[in-house]
């Protein structure tokens, strides 16, 4: 049957009215093969090899853009965790050598970011790792692209407390060394961390993954917004039928751009990651969408359920147009990137608590939220701990991407800029669990990982 | 069989109906040897819609010449004038 006029219509205003695009495509990149004992002839591998295949990838991205007319918004690379290839060179100066080769290789190969500076951390810490988080703060503030990542928890490990309680010294002294704290923002903690995730900060090329791996990130709130606006009398099941029907469309630009991006590179084909992710443009807001089912401002009574199910109509609607639909799939509630979500911490309507608890439902977690630069080290451990805790126990990936701003107060608004956004500093609770946290150690693996 | 040599693109104008649009238009495929397949247009959503299922196949110019003259020419008569491959529409439209 030919493609009527409606049809190339409804595409085309997706794309040139509702901010449709592909957010990002990711390619994975294996390091391991790089190591060496020489550092310097290590450090020369792994930057020919990322510079090669960033090249590779840019092209070949840009050539579909102009033939598919929708934009590919970010070129990015991710890399084995790269704790792992320093387990024979764990310095400072050594981490923050590899730092700037990543950097460079970033810079030279085209792509505004790498992922993958990090490790995994769940159960302990090997030297390298703990060299690694040592390294952070500086290596945070001093290289431009590289993104950071540590995965603490997993629902067969529990949680790795002492890991965690070196994360708040680690992101205020991180925060101290770059305007507003920005640089915190290349830093994501997770628990049960997804290792094909194509999204910024937390993507890495996961242990599991083959030599390379070519992942999509595709988006759309703006979208899925015009179509709940044209659904304005339906009830609940109707709401998530269109949503599902619309999702499954941008689902299938996704996968189509991934396969001939995958087939170009001559590599494997990755994952969908359908993420309804906001940017700060008007319209491209997660917010906005929850405003259009009817909620007043998000955080009022009744967002989460509104989340929920918005969050299961994208997974579902992904899932039937994708057999790789993978990563984080669901929706980003970051509080920077998003103006809606914005404008609800600053009118009062969505604090730190509703946040926590809309993360429950939401694909990550805490994300994107500025709190004041007084915080103590042990409160911001605990915000991460409790947030990690969601994830643990319920068997999903949550994540924290918090920025402390050195020098503001709760109720100040901090200029990130760009595609960060800006970020309303929330309040924290001023009541302390640092003796509780003090404890550290393990929590346990909960009870729904025994299955064996 | 001549059918497999296609290499058919949509290319879709969205704004306000004025004359000389599928003149100009034509014009610029008929010199650059390009084939219209099928021509249709329509009022939608109080839009202006005409799209044009063409072949590529022939012509020298590259898709990526072809998206950026024809925006070009879009912003002349204050249109949004689309170039897409048709399999986006496949993909997106049939199951």
């Amino acid at each position: 049957m030919a493609i009527s006029t409606d049809e190339v219509f409804e595409t085309a205003s997706m794309i040139l009215s509702h901010h449709l695009d592909i957010r990002t495509v990711t390619l994975g990149v294996n390091l391991k093969d790089c190591v060496d004992s020489h550092f310097p002839t290590f450090k020369e591998k792994v930057l020919r090899k990322l510079e090669k295949g960033a090249r590779n990838l840019v092209e070949e991205a840009r050539a579909l853009e102009v033939k598919y007319g929708i934009p590919i918004v970010n070129k990015r690379l991710s890399v084995t965790p790269i704790s792992l290839i320093m387990e024979g060179h764990a310095t400072r100066a050594k981490y923050l050598q590899m730092a700037r080769t990543l950097d460079r290789a970033a810079r030279q190969g085209g792509v505004d970011f790498i992922g993958g500076f990090g490790g995994m951390v769940q159960k302990g810490m090997t030297r390298s790792e703990e060299m690694l988080i040592r390294a952070l703060p500086e290596l945070l503030a001093k290289t431009e692209r590289v993104c950071s990542f540590l995965n603490v928890g997993s629902n067969v490990a529990g949680m790795n407390l002492d890991a965690v309680n070196l994360l708040g010294p680690m992101l205020l002294e991180a925060a101290g060394m770059s305007e507003n704290g920005i640089g915190c923002a290349k830093f994501c903690v997770f628990v049960n961390a997804p290792e094909d995730n194509p999204f910024m900060a937390g993507a890495f090329h996961g242990v599991g993954e083959g030599e390379f791996s070519l992942n999509v990130g595709i988006s759309g709130p703006g979208v899925v917004r015009a179509v709940v606006e044209q659904n304005r009398e339906c009830d609940l099941t109707q709401l998530s039928e269109v949503i599902k029907r619309t999702v499954f469309k941008i689902t299938r630009a996704g996968e189509l751009i991934g396969r001939e991006l995958a087939a170009a590179l001559e590599i494997p084909f990755g994952v969908v990651d359908i993420s309804l992710a906001s940017t700060t443009a008007p319209g491209d807001s997660v917010a906005r969408v929850l405003e259009g089912f009817g909620i007043e401002r998000v955080g009022a009574h009744g967002s989460t359920l509104a989340l929920a199910l918005m969050m299961d109509a994208v997974k579902k609607g992904g899932a039937m147009a994708s057999g790789n639909v993978g990563g984080l799939s669901g929706t980003f509630i970051p509080v920077s990137e998003d103006l809606g979500m914005i404008e609800a911490v600053q009118e009062g309507a969505l604090g730190l608590d509703k946040l926590e608890a809309l993360s429950a439902v939401c694909s990550v977690g805490l994300d994107m939220f500025a709190i004041p630069g007084d915080t103590s080290p042990e409160c911001i451990s605990a915000i991460i701990a409790d947030e990690l805790a969601i994830g643990v126990i319920n068997n999903k990936t949550t994540a924290v991407r918090v920025i402390p701003v050195p020098g503001s107060k709760a109720g100040d608004l901090v200029e990130f800029g760009g595609l960060l956004g800006s970020a309303p500093v929330m309040a924290v609770n001023r009541f302390s669990a640092a003796e509780f946290m003090r404890r550290g150690g393990r929590l346990p693996a909960p009870v729904t990982s025994l299955r064996n | 069989m001549e059918q497999e040599k296609k290499e058919l693109v949509f290319i879709t104008v969205i704004g306000n109906d004025q004359k000389g649009i599928v003149a100009r238009i034509s014009n610029y495929l008929y010199k650059h040897d390009i084939n219209i397949e099928d021509i249709s247009q329509k009022i939608t959503a109080g839009y202006f819609v005409m799209t044009m299922l063409v072949d590529i196949a022939s012509t020298r110019r590259s898709i990526e010449k072809i998206s950026a003259e024809l925006a070009n020419m879009g912003v002349d008569m204050g249109l949004k004038i689309q170039v897409q491959h048709e399999n986006i529409f496949k993909m997106m439209h049939r199951v």
